[in-house]
């Protein structure tokens, strides 16, 4: 049994329900795009080109939710399965798009770089926890222009994960699409074994920007899939009620979906979000209050009642150092997703409100979510008594350490934590250095960057996969590619 | 023929299959292989891989339980055959534990016993409940190199220093060392009351008794 939590009743879903469709209807939902006011207007919204106002009714939307499939797989870049979107499936990945890195060293968040990506990509690669990899931090000394498919470049070289990824601009999109196709053999292998899956987001409160609407559109017609990260920001940018946080954030999903399924009825969508509450004192949107947990867990149980598989943002803090504060969020926030069944978890190694990126902080990450994995398995009956046949032959001693039985199963009842978590006596302590988690997170990371190995790629792959991005790299003015080991 | 046996015997340890290590003890007793090569070439070599990859973080307590009672299976069988040559397995020293008068707790002291055991020493566990004279006549008999004593309550705790007292007004001290252990216990303590060791962990344990028996 896959311990669950519940925060919404039946009942209360429906409401959000009930409530989000007559919100598409009045006041609408506003779509940049003409494209997708066009689309939407030929399914039967009713659209004002003026005031980029669309209507959605409720018939219209709920066709559109029926076509969504629910459920789809993402694949390795080796084409092999690797992650289940769909039911109660838990996966995580690192927080996706930090401008700064954590310098382990000074402690400075600093702009990131390609090699922070690289180091980042490398700690994902080795650690099991993580089920896919991000494209973590926006490399800065690259231009903007070709940031979005830099960064998939690189995580495409150092990986064979399937990668949570994102696109900048509509030209950009169609590049990443043909250097994902390069691994499976065309457009149409992508659609058939996607490797990534690409996060759009709307603006809230209830704004399809001209991208985000495109975005979707391009997704769509390609069959890659999309992931919708709807962040209402309750307070501000939404509704101060939880509640209420989870009726936008289902408006602006299935006004995405609809969009996206008028475009391409069938193509693999994501019911996901990264909403935050609104802090009354700083002004800021922290990623680690409960109150945003719940506001996740609450709008997955929407996502779930409709069939859809889910996304969420957790796992993360709005600490600047790898002290209490990050284990405390990170920890307690991917708990909350993961017994929420949320198919994807993104956020592991972000503090700073998801602004910086830290590869100490992953492999601290990592434990959380080895331990919330364990907690999902549940207490489970491996023997056919309980506990009577540990009893055979006993003389009242704690003998049950010989028994062979324990070597057998030990493994699969308890979660085994690297070193990063100190379940050393106090003498081992002392002798190993007097270290604290984040030191032991230092090492960690050294310890995992020696043990990583680049996944093979074939050389005619590679071949074409940097001349494709040379290509689009000259046009935005770099004559060349940065070295990569 | 004696490579493959030897091998086979290691293996057994490895695998912690105390009934499979008996065979091969007793195949060799057939095969008229000297047992303290059974031992030194055969099961010993198991220990030590065990105790190496334990130590890696590849192996846990259970793997080292396992391999020890293998060990002490396979060494009953083939000692009576010891006895008959007058030969006898080298080991770093002798220890006699046990938990204290009045302490009924055993993980801890039996861990300890295991991984000693393991390590190379002949122990002799006295178990629980071991009243203070007990340990004095026991390592009398055996002539103990170290005894170690353990205790998990503060109330009990008082009594490690009777042990002390006791071996000294045996005359066995200092020749026999004494080491203390258990959750009240500390280095402080242990200097109190004129111990000669205190050990947090049964990893460090071994360490402790190996450096009073000067293997190390």
């Amino acid at each position: 049994m896959q311990p669950k939590i519940a925060l919404l009743s039946e009942e209360l879903i429906e409401r959000v329900l009930e409530e989000a469709f007559q919100i598409l209807m009045d006041p609408g939902v506003k779509v940049q795009s003409p494209k997708a006011r066009r689309l939407l207007a030929e399914a039967g919204a009713s659209v004002d080109d003026d005031s980029e106002v669309v209507r959605i009714p409720e018939d219209l939307a709920r066709k559109a939710l029926e076509t969504v499939p629910r459920e789809f797989w993402l694949y390795d870049r080796d084409g092999e399965p690797a992650v289940h979107y769909g039911g109660d499936d838990v996966h995580f990945d690192p927080g996706s798009s930090g401008v700064h890195i954590l310098d382990p060293e000074t402690l400075e968040h600093r702009p990131s770089t390609s090699p922070d990506l690289i180091r980042l990509v490398k700690v994902a690669e080795v650690l099991p926890q993580y089920d896919a990899q991000s494209t973590a931090v926006v490399c800065n000394e690259v231009p903007k222009e070709i940031g979005d498919l830099y960064r998939l470049y690189l995580v495409l070289l150092h990986s064979k994960k399937p990668i949570v990824t994102g696109a900048f601009s509509t030209q950009t999109t169609q590049v990443m699409f043909d250097m994902l196709a390069i691994f499976t053999g065309g457009r149409e292998g992508l659609a058939e074994k996607p490797l990534a899956i690409f996060d759009v987001c709307p603006s809230p409160p209830l704004i399809w920007s001209d991208f985000g609407a495109e975005n979707l559109i391009d997704l769509a017609r390609a069959g890659v899939p999309a992931q919708i990260v709807s962040m209402p920001l309750a307070g501000a940018a939404a509704p101060v009620t939880l509640i209420g946080s989870v009726v936008q954030h289902a408006a602006e999903c299935i006004s995405g979906i609809t969009i996206h399924q008028m475009a391409r009825p069938g193509a693999p969508i994501v019911w996901g979000g990264a909403p935050a509450i609104f802090d009354m004192r700083q002004g800021t949107t922290p990623m680690g209050a409960i109150e945003t947990a719940m506001i996740d867990a609450a709008y997955a149980q929407v996502g779930k009642h409709l069939g859809l598989p889910t996304h969420t943002y957790l796992g993360a803090t709005d600490a600047k150092v790898i002290d209490y504060q990050a284990g405390l969020e990170s920890g307690i926030s991917a708990l909350v997703g993961a017994l929420a069944g949320i198919n994807m978890i993104s956020g592991a190694g972000m503090l700073d409100f998801l602004a910086c990126q830290s590869a100490e902080k992953l492999v601290v990450d990592a434990e959380a979510i080895g331990m919330a994995k364990r907690l999902l398995q549940g207490v489970q009956v491996r023997t056919d008594t309980l506990a009577l046949e540990f009893f055979a032959d006993f003389a009242f001693r704690g003998d049950f350490l010989k028994q062979k039985i324990t070597r057998r199963l030990f493994l699969d009842e308890q979660y085994l934590p690297s070193p990063v978590i100190d379940r050393g006596s106090i003498r081992i302590w002392h002798q190993s250095g007097r270290l604290d988690t984040f030191q032991r997170a230092k090492a960690r990371v050294a310890e995992l960057l020696a043990a990583y190995e680049r996944p093979p790629m074939a050389p005619e792959e590679e071949k074409a996969l940097r001349e494709l991005v040379e290509h689009v790299a000259r046009k935005a003015g770099m004559d060349q590619l940065p070295a990569v080991e | 023929m004696g490579d493959e046996l030897f091998q086979a015997m290691a293996q057994s340890v490895i695998d912690g299959e105390v009934e499979e290590a008996q065979r091969l003890a007793r195949e060799a007793l057939e095969q008229g292989i000297d047992p303290l090569e059974a031992i030194n070439k055969g099961f010993v070599v198991g220990v030590n891989y065990v105790g190496d990859q334990y130590a890696a973080g590849e192996m846990f307590l259970p793997d080292l339980v396992l391999a020890g009672e293998a060990m002490k299976a396979a060494v009953g069988v083939l000692e009576p055959e010891l006895a008959r040559r007058g030969t006898e397995r080298e080991m770093l020293g002798t220890v006699v534990i046990g938990t204290i008068e009045g302490d009924i707790h055993d993980i801890g002291k039996t861990l300890v016993a295991t991984m000693l055991s393991t390590a190379g020493f002949k122990v002799y566990d006295l178990g629980v409940d071991v009243p203070v004279p007990t340990f004095v006549e026991k390592a009398r008999e055996v002539g103990a190199d170290i005894v170690g004593v353990s205790a998990l309550l503060t109330t009990t705790m008082v009594k490690q220093r009777d042990v002390v007292e006791a071996l000294d007004d045996a005359g066995l001290r200092p020749r026999v060392k004494v080491i203390v252990g258990g959750a009240p216990v500390t280095q402080g303590w242990a200097d109190e009351i004129g111990a000669d060791g205190y050990s947090e962990d049964a990893i460090g344990a071994v360490a402790l008794a190996k450096r009073l028996v000067g293997a190390e």
